[in-house]
């Protein structure tokens, strides 16, 4: 923690001195194992997050390596090695089926939502109004309310006003609860602005529609990117919801859930492995596309 | 770029922020316009469907008339019959989620602080390492901890084998495995938004303490704890709220003793067909969870959290 670089000489000496924990600043008469118990020390939360990360990463390698998994219908249980199930991802058609559904909800829910709540953002970020902590407060909520409240609470709208569950239930329910994300992600990326870059457009005689084209819309661009990624994982990763608003309807995460007691087909971990390397690719494309903007 | 912009989404979660600084010049009408279509979804599809709800949880079914027919009668006995039955489902919920909530912290604040005090040019790469689980499904993902924790699985096979596990025992399907699993799928959301707030945090204070006798745990618990505190509330309620309603690890890594409410709330709407019930369960959890976090958020001291 104590990296002295910057204080005066003097301070670091008498820290040196007094502190017992004052890691990797002994003198040469420590030895060898005091010397590993420092490097411990200074190292021991690195070497903890990195545990942590691999704890994280378990589940991850255990989905990937059994798309590789010789099984048949149920793929619990180690059998050797193929690349079947990858060379015919639509062997277990119902797996197909259920991540088009899911491809299709995602596109919809992510564009109406992203569009929807960048509209709030900006209306949060850029403009006095009254209303404002009203506008918050509904805003908040369907983040702090457990997803099995919000597919049961629209599950009785629909029940009550006699529509039937199915796909745009579904999409209708997806673009609710992305909204709110939407909105946070856009308003951080707002408020991270300088006001006065726009007021320097509009100085230079560029009316609001320009600026807003011209100026503010490209600044915001990265925050907007981001909400719609953030959408679209969260509707298609997203069971408890659809569950309760789906009818008939099969989502990928769904077809996971109701197959987990008969096992599920092998096709299921490619089509997760293949969201995760694509997902990856974007987010790892993103960084280096931003870092060499900066450069 | 995505990143860091989900960090910075959960940093306006977890800091205070006030009023826009510079207002733009125009109509007076234009943030309304705005704020309508987004507004009036939220409206339509999450405020009606909350009353909807609570109007459905005192309905009672019409004598003689089919299976899933239920007439309003203002039956506020629904809620005490609900409770006293499912009472044990939801301290269970409470409980366990309450244990997940702390293992997150406990685990996630070390990897948070790594990411911002330590790691240095790699970051992006730990912080994409840490969305990373998102990127492939929550219920395979469940389900693989099914397999490692399975009886034939490496993990029990190991313990067994080191008689650290008496044999016989299996790890999955116990409570647990619950309070594992949901640790596990909610640890991320504890993570960012303390990533966040240490981010911010300036390491110069840190040192400070240091030259000023401080010895590390102490100017740990004074000086970088504090600082934290909006990421440990924001990160302990993102975890919380969805880990109490959770009932997808209890479902996939439990046993029926092992049951919490969201699990009642789904089998009571869609094999018992009892909506009234499943209705007031599901109203009984949200109001829990918003005096909950309404109390948390006063003691706490972060008013604002959106």
């Amino acid at each position: 923690m104590s990296t002295l670089g910057g204080a005066p000489p003097s301070a670091a000496l008498d820290g040196a001195g007094v502190r017992e924990n004052g890691a990797g600043r002994r003198t040469k008469a420590a030895g060898r194992p005091a010397r590993a118990m420092a490097w411990l020390r200074r190292n021991l939360v690195m070497i903890v997050a990195l545990l942590v990360l691999v704890y994280l990463f378990v589940p991850i390698g255990y989905t990937i390596a059994f798309s590789f998994n010789n099984a048949g219908r149920s793929n619990l249980v180690w059998q050797g090695f193929t690349t079947k199930n990858w060379t015919n991802p639509c062997g277990a058609p119902e797996v197909c089926s259920a991540l088009v559904n899911s491809l299709k909800i995602g596109l919809l829910a992510t564009v109406a939502a992203t569009v929807l709540g960048t509209m709030v953002a900006f209306a949060l970020a850029r403009h006095r109004f009254r209303g404002r902590s009203a506008t918050n407060l509904l805003i908040f909520l369907p983040m702090a309310t457990p997803e099995v409240v919000l597919g049961a609470a629209l599950l009785s709208l629909f029940l009550n006003v006699g529509l039937e569950p199915g796909f745009w239930t579904i999409v209708i329910a997806h673009i609710m609860f992305c909204v709110s994300f939407v909105v946070v992600t856009v308003k951080a990326r707002l408020a991270g602005l300088d006001p006065r870059i726009e007021q320097a457009a509009m100085d230079l005689y560029a009316d609001e529609w320009q600026t807003f084209r011209r100026v503010t819309l490209p600044l915001a661009a990265p925050g907007i990117v981001a909400a719609a990624l953030l959408s679209f994982a969260l509707s298609f990763d997203d069971f408890i919801i659809t569950n309760f608003n789906s009818g008939n309807v099969t989502t990928f995460p769904k077809f996971v859930y109701v197959s987990a007691a008969r096992g599920i087909p092998a096709q299921a971990n490619v089509v997760a492995t293949t969201m995760f390397v694509a997902a990856l690719l974007v987010v790892l494309t993103g960084q280096l596309l931003s870092r060499r903007r900066r450069a | 770029m995505s990143v860091t912009a989900v960090a910075a989404g959960t940093r306006a979660a977890a800091g205070p922020e006030g009023a826009p600084e510079e207002v733009r010049r125009g109509r007076r009408s234009t943030p309304y316009l705005l704020l309508l279509p987004g507004m009036a979804w939220l409206v339509l599809f999450f405020a009606v469907p909350v009353f909807a709800l609570a109007s459905l949880s005192l309905q009672t079914r019409v004598p003689g008339a089919e299976i899933g027919v239920y007439t309003q009668t203002f039956r506020w006995a629904n809620y005490s019959d609900a409770l006293t039955e499912y009472a044990p489902q939801f301290i269970r919920s409470f409980l366990y989620a309450g244990l997940a909530t702390v293992l997150c912290l406990a685990i996630g604040y070390p990897l948070a602080y790594a990411i911002a005090l330590k790691a240095g040019r790699w970051r992006n790469l730990m912080l994409i390492a840490v969305i990373a689980p998102f990127f492939t499904s929550f219920i395979l993902r469940t389900i693989a901890w099914r397999q490692v924790l399975a009886d034939s699985g490496p993990v029990t096979s190991t313990l067994h084998t080191l008689h650290l596990l008496p044999a016989g025992t299996s790890l999955t399907a116990s409570g647990t495995a619950v309070v594992a699993g949901l640790t596990y799928n909610f640890l991320p959301f504890m993570v960012l938004p303390l990533y966040a707030s240490l981010e911010r945090l300036d390491p110069r204070l840190i040192e400070a303490a240091g030259d000023l006798y401080a010895t590390a745990p102490v100017g740990f618990r004074r000086v970088t704890l504090p600082l934290s505190m909006p990421g440990v509330v924001a990160g302990t309620l993102l975890t919380f709220i969805p880990a109490s309603g959770d009932y997808v690890n209890a479902a996939l890594l439990g046993n029926p003793s092992t049951q919490m409410i969201g699990n009642v709330v789904d089998s009571r709407f869609f094999r018992i067909v009892d909506y009234p019930t499943a209705a007031a369960l599901s109203f009984v959890l949200m109001a829990a969870i918003l005096l909950l976090v309404t109390f948390y958020i006063r003691r706490a001291g972060t008013e604002e959290l959106v």
